[in-house]
């Protein structure tokens, strides 16, 4: 599809504002709809579209395939190893109030990491799944 | 909604299929919107309207878009019916003994829904408790479905790893595996 110039731009365009669009829907999950598996699933649209438009060689070089696996693994691993951290702090696994001096900040500071650590595994599976399914194609 | 299933299983042309399908999916997308469940109507939006759709697009560039005519001997059809209709029987008659919707007397919300919205944002600081019940009242939850995910994930790409030709001869289907 490499040829299409207004598909090419029109994705070269909007790509960024996906992205940007998913950072919100990541950070700001707290004070409205959105999380880590809303926001996962847009920032891996941005690179699905990009596939698309552009071809799954040129995609694999901007997410290469051994990032894409580690970010599968690196998001959970986040999220098992903020509850560990809990832990050591005295709390119980997965209470975010031992974080901080602060219960409150540690639960924010708790959502928030964890929230991070979903939509990067989110975002590496959906990637990692569309490069399979594409890459079989050819 | 009842429209388009009618046409996903009636169509041969698995396109129209696909495209009915990630239209099943906004449509309930907004009726979850219409029910005040912001969170669950955007997941169903960029999830099931978003990508599922693009990876059956995906998938059907790897077979073809038309499906084969296939006859099937009546009284197979007849016991699929059969079995469709009792259990289809069986959940509507289960969902007779369940509260009305918006039911305050209902279990669902009086057992610790009440204290989520008393104290969830008191002793999280979240403004959102959709947010605040995900993440941390209900941490080992969701860890778990992260733990699916990742597991989907894994097994995906050992499904498109093991087809790879690199491992001796593959059957002749004609199809070369690609690294993902």
């Amino acid at each position: 599809m490499s040829h299409h110039l207004v598909l090419r731009v029109i994705a070269k365009l909007l790509i960024p504002f996906i992205m940007l669009f998913a950072l919100y829907v990541q950070f700001h999950g707290d004070y409205g709809p959105g999380g880590g598996f809303q926001a996962g699933v847009i920032f891996g649209s941005a690179f699905i579209l990009y596939a698309l438009v552009f071809g799954v060689e040129v995609a694999c070089r901007v997410a290469p395939a051994w990032a894409v696996r580690s970010g599968i693994a690196f998001g959970a691993l986040l999220y098992g190893v903020t509850g560990l951290v809990a832990m050591q702090k005295g709390g119980n696994y997965l209470d975010y109030s031992a974080l901080s001096a602060d219960p409150v900040a540690g639960q924010h500071l708790g959502i928030l990491v964890i929230e991070l650590g979903v939509g990067i595994t989110v975002a590496s599976v959906m990637i990692a799944i569309f490069f399979g399914f594409a890459g079989r194609g050819r | 909604m009842a429209l388009t299933v009618f046409m996903v299983v009636r169509l041969r042309n698995l396109f129209a299929v696909v495209m009915l399908g990630g239209i099943y999916s906004l449509l309930a997308a907004s009726l979850l919107v219409v029910l005040d469940a912001v969170d669950v109507a955007f997941t169903e939006a960029a999830v099931g309207a978003g990508i599922s759709t693009v990876l059956a697009l995906g998938a059907l560039s790897l077979t073809t878009s038309q499906e084969n005519e296939t006859r099937r001997n009546p009284l197979y059809t007849a016991m699929i019916g059969f079995v469709v209709l009792v259990t289809g029987a069986a959940l509507v008659f289960g969902s007779l003994d369940m509260p009305h919707y918006g039911d305050p007397e209902a279990p669902v919300h009086r057992h610790v829904a009440d204290r989520y919205i008393a104290d969830g944002q008191r002793e999280t600081g979240v403004p959102n408790i959709v947010t605040a019940v995900l993440a941390s009242y209900r941490g080992f939850d969701t860890l778990g479905e992260v733990m699916v995910i990742f597991t989907a994930g894994i097994g995906v790409l050992l499904a498109f790893s093991a087809a790879k030709p690199s491992r001796g001869k593959m059957p002749d289907d004609g199809e070369e595996g690609g690294k993902p």
